[in-house]
């Protein structure tokens, strides 16, 4: 076999560098979940507090639809409870603590979604901006 | 052989059998919970062609003017920029250029001196709409033209196809030029077109546009595929005219001259 060590060392840093993400995380602290401030007056969101961890994006995603391009401005959840479609008027009537809640696990997470590029933050609200 | 081969299809076929019935509905739970709704709001006012009457007649002193167009860009954030990056949802202008195709030169001192309001047009058939190449631009079944912010690329096109100059384009972060913020409303980030939406937020919570309330009954706006409507009998009782119709957009706003 001709070029059997090339071949063999670039299999090897093939490997290395593929496997990479794995070695480089060993040792390394596993995730926490941040420590949220919840809303203090209410005790359950619209939804499951697991479901909306997972989804609440993909419900997002499904509000803005509804209510700009189809006109049902309204949500009628599992519990048969109906809410106005509004990230400002209902999500962060709760959340008022946009930067302990939201920002937390987005940071944490690294993903900026760039939904208060526009929508109104109610500190920023408070700060009269 | 033959055996096996049958043997081996009819377990991939039960694992495959059990793998869906298994997979499927749980991979779907995961998105939307199956007993959730989306309904109208209740007390939404509806229509089935909306359509809007100016009594320019009512619009005399500079304040008439004010307090509407304040009205509207209060209630939906649109910036104060001075000069050639304008944010305008509905502004005023001059007869000549309301009306370019009905002005003479011998025009009545009244229109020559006074001003207009102007608003997107809401067209029946609206090049906006049929340019715009995200469908952030589009048409409701109630005639009103919505813009979908979240979907704009700022592409332009729509403000090229608008022969009414009735949209707005974001050059840079409106948000620093919008005085006291409306929390209930969103505002809008650079490079993002926008327009008067004819209230339709408004109107899925059972109000009128906030120009019209605003108007003392110098802005009427009503359902035009009714033949009852206030607006109908309006435009029944009034010679009424519209901007530049011989370009064939077919727009919805009037004017009683
Ligand atoms: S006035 Fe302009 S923006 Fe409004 S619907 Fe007509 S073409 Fe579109
Ligand atoms: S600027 Fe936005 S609304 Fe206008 S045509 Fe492009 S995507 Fe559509
Ligand atoms: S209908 Fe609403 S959005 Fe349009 S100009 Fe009047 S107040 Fe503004």
């Amino acid at each position: 076999m001709y070029d059997s060590g090339k071949i063999l060392t670039g299999l090897i840093i093939f490997l290395l560098l593929i496997t990479f993400p794995f070695w480089y995380n060993l040792g390394q602290a596993s995730y926490e979940p941040p420590d949220l401030v919840l809303p203090e007056d209410s005790q359950q969101c619209i939804e499951p507090t697991q479901w909306m961890r997972t989804n609440h994006m993909e419900l997002l995603n499904t509000w803005r639809d509804m209510s700009v391009r189809e006109g049902l401005t309204t949500f009628v959840s599992t519990s048969g409870e109906s809410m106005e479609i509004s990230l400002q008027k209902t999500c962060m009537d709760c959340h008022t603590d946009k930067v302990n809640f939201c920002d937390e696990c987005h940071n944490k997470a690294a993903v900026s979604p760039y939904c208060w590029d526009c929508h109104i933050a109610p500190e920023e609200v408070a700060n009269g901006q | 052989m033959d055996n096996n081969r049958r043997t081996f299809l009819k377990i991939a076929g039960i694992s495959a059998a059990l793998g869906l019935s298994g997979g499927i509905p749980l991979s779907l739970q995961a998105y939307t919970p199956a007993d959730v709704e989306y309904v109208p709001t209740k007390g939404q006012i509806t229509g089935k062609r909306w359509g809007m009457v100016i009594d320019t007649r009512k619009f005399t002193k500079p304040e008439d003017f004010q307090r509407v167009i304040e009205a509207c860009h209060q209630t939906h954030n649109v910036p104060d920029i001075q000069g050639n990056e304008e944010i305008k949802w509905i502004w005023t202008d001059h007869f000549e250029q309301v009306f370019p195709s009905s002005s003479n030169p011998y025009l009545a001192e009244r229109y020559e001196q006074q001003d207009f309001l102007l608003l997107c047009n809401h067209c029946n058939n609206p090049p906006c709409v049929r340019v715009c190449p995200t469908k952030a631009t589009f048409q409701r079944a109630d005639g009103i033209i919505m813009m979908d912010f979240h979907r704009c690329i700022g592409c332009r096109y729509c403000m090229a196809g608008c022969p009414y100059g009735s949209r707005s384009f974001n050059f840079s972060d409106p948000k620093p030029y919008v005085q006291n913020l409306n929390p209930d409303f969103p505002a809008r980030m650079r490079g993002v077109v926008e327009k008067c939406t004819f209230c339709a937020a408004r109107l899925e919570q059972g109000q009128m546009p906030a120009c019209v309330e605003a108007s003392n009954g110098g802005l009427i706006f009503g359902d035009l595929s009714d033949p009852d409507s206030e607006i109908r009998k309006v435009l029944r009782e009034n010679f009424t005219v519209r901007r530049k119709v011989e370009l064939g957009t077919n727009p919805c706003v009037f004017y009683i001259v």
